[in-house]
């Protein structure tokens, strides 16, 4: 479903970020991306968004092809993938169920269709009791749930998890890690890219990618 | 309500002080343009009362057959570029100077016989009294026999003449350069506004909604902006116009034409710089 074709990705003033990069995921597969700060991370998941295009090779995304796509086709691409950020980027002056609400909004869904489905995306991230509550009333933790219940309602076929658990704590980073694995179960593949190593090693069974300096160093499905 | 006009207004009750600054902008760059129509318009008004004033006037000898000058007044009446000819026989001509110059009365109080000449006064159509339209229409009356001299002020025309033709000039270009400007500064203030919402277009693009989706609100947004900032300037350029009528001297309202073409093209302007700076800034965040 995604695949990358040896990528390369050079930015004019950042240098290399990405190199000679080739490794594919199926359908509601859960893997892993670590990696030292700067290492290709979010480069490689912004690839995956088509919100930069590679200097060299090819990414494929649910039968898009970087070379070809266009802006309007980048547009409903993005609803087939789902994306979440260690600083949860939400609305602050919107409610809960609104920041999740806007997702459906801005793609032009029925108020009635709205509301039903936030209420669902909500009680499945556990906030059905906090629809109300401005972001700044949540904790940490609650509001990466808002995100991720934003980042649910397309339906997407992907989660990109840029670092979610990196501005929270021990408990709050378990939930929400036990909250995506949750997801991945009903069916949505996940890339989490994250640099903590002791979620990785709790889950010895699920797919790692490793990046170095923009190389892909180890991939445990052995591809690399 | 759609989306794109619920934001619209939202945008205007999200952030008054914001909108209210934009209109405001607008509204003075507008403004500009308007008073500079509003003299412009009275600059072409004063002129056009003087081209109206434009008269030949054919002076005729003593022995002039009065027959020859009623067929001549009739061919010269037929000249298309021609609105009337009155003839002024020489009684009326001294009864005009009588009447005209009050402190030379005596003079022709005293005069023993009259030595003022009959004459054809010639007025040519509003539009046709440049200088070629007065000299072509003069050599046709010249060549009458019984015509001794024709007069029509020829360097006063050509002045006239030269006067509108500037000021044409200038109310095209600096009318241009002032709607340039108006349109930069409503851009600016778009550009505030887009940047007070950066983070909701971002998060409009990560979701999955379409650049055209993105763009709306703003080009409804502008042009409200646009036609409320139109309005109010239309409202001061009125204000000025009567302050300057009462006080300083007596001016023309420009014509609604103009009036609805300044509060066209705020809704254009406020359309077209909204439009031009979200393309711009969603090239920028790709």
């Amino acid at each position: 479903m995604i695949r990358f074709n040896r990528v390369t990705k050079e930015y004019a003033r950042g240098g290399l970020a990405l190199d000679d990069v080739s490794f594919e995921i199926k359908k509601g597969e859960f893997c892993f991306l670590t990696g030292h700060s700067g290492a290709g991370k979010s480069t490689l998941l912004r690839l995956i968004h088509m919100a930069d295009r590679p200097s060299k090779g090819e990414v494929r995304v649910s039968g898009y092809s970087s070379e070809r796509i266009r802006a309007k086709e980048i547009a409903m691409l993005r609803r087939k993938i789902g994306y979440v950020f260690q600083d949860f980027r939400l609305l602050q002056n919107r409610t809960a169920a609104d920041n999740v609400g806007f997702a459906l909004e801005v793609t032009g869904a029925t108020p009635a269709v709205i509301r039903a489905k936030v209420g669902r995306l909500l009680a499945q991230v556990g906030l059905a009791a906090k629809a109300e509550a401005l972001p700044s009333e949540l904790s940490g933790g609650e509001q990466q749930r808002v995100a991720v219940a934003r980042a649910l309602a397309h339906d997407p076929l992907v989660l990109l998890a840029d670092e979610p658990t990196g501005n929270l704590d021990e408990r709050a980073t378990h939930g929400i890690y036990e909250l995506i694995k949750s997801i991945n179960a009903a069916g949505t593949a996940v890339l989490f890219a994250t640099h903590n190593l002791d979620l990785v090693r709790h889950s010895p069974n699920l797919r790692l990618i490793e990046l170095d300096h923009g190389k892909l160093v180890y991939d445990s499905a052995g591809s690399a | 309500m759609p989306y794109a006009l619920r934001e619209a207004l939202a945008a205007f009750r999200r952030a008054p002080m914001l909108t209210g600054l934009s209109v405001a902008m607008i509204a003075l760059s507008l403004l500009v343009v308007g008073l500079f129509g509003l003299a412009a318009f009275n600059i072409r008004a004063v002129i056009a009362r003087l081209e109206a004033r434009v008269e030949v006037i054919a002076f005729l000898r003593d022995n002039a057959n009065f027959a020859e000058v009623t067929r001549a007044k009739i061919e010269l009446e037929k000249l298309p570029v021609v609105r009337s000819v009155t003839y002024i026989s020489r009684e009326q001509a001294l009864e005009i100077a009588r009447r005209e110059l009050g402190e030379l009365r005596e003079v022709f109080g005293t005069l023993e016989g009259n030595p003022l000449p009959a004459s054809l006064e010639i007025t040519l159509e509003p539009n046709q009294s440049g200088p070629e339209v007065a000299t072509s229409v003069a050599q046709h009356a010249g060549r009458f026999d019984f015509v001794e001299e024709v007069q029509y002020g020829r360097e006063w025309l050509e002045k006239i003449y030269l006067l509108r033709r500037v000021a044409g000039a200038a109310t095209l270009i600096l009318g241009a350069a002032f709607a340039l400007v108006a349109a930069l500064i409503i851009g600016a203030a778009v550009r505030i506004a887009i940047f007070a919402r950066r983070d909701e277009i971002s998060i409009m693009r990560l979701v999955g909604a379409t650049d055209g989706f993105i763009r709306r609100p703003f080009l409804i947004e502008g042009l409200f902006s646009g036609l409320l900032g139109a309005a109010l300037a239309l409202l001061l350029t009125w204000t000025a116009y009567r302050l300057l009528s009462d006080s300083l001297f007596q001016l023309e309202w420009v014509p609604d034409l103009w009036a609805v073409a300044l509060f066209a093209l705020g809704g254009v302007l406020g359309s077209l710089a909204s439009v031009a700076a979200v393309r711009r800034h969603l090239r920028e965040i790709s």
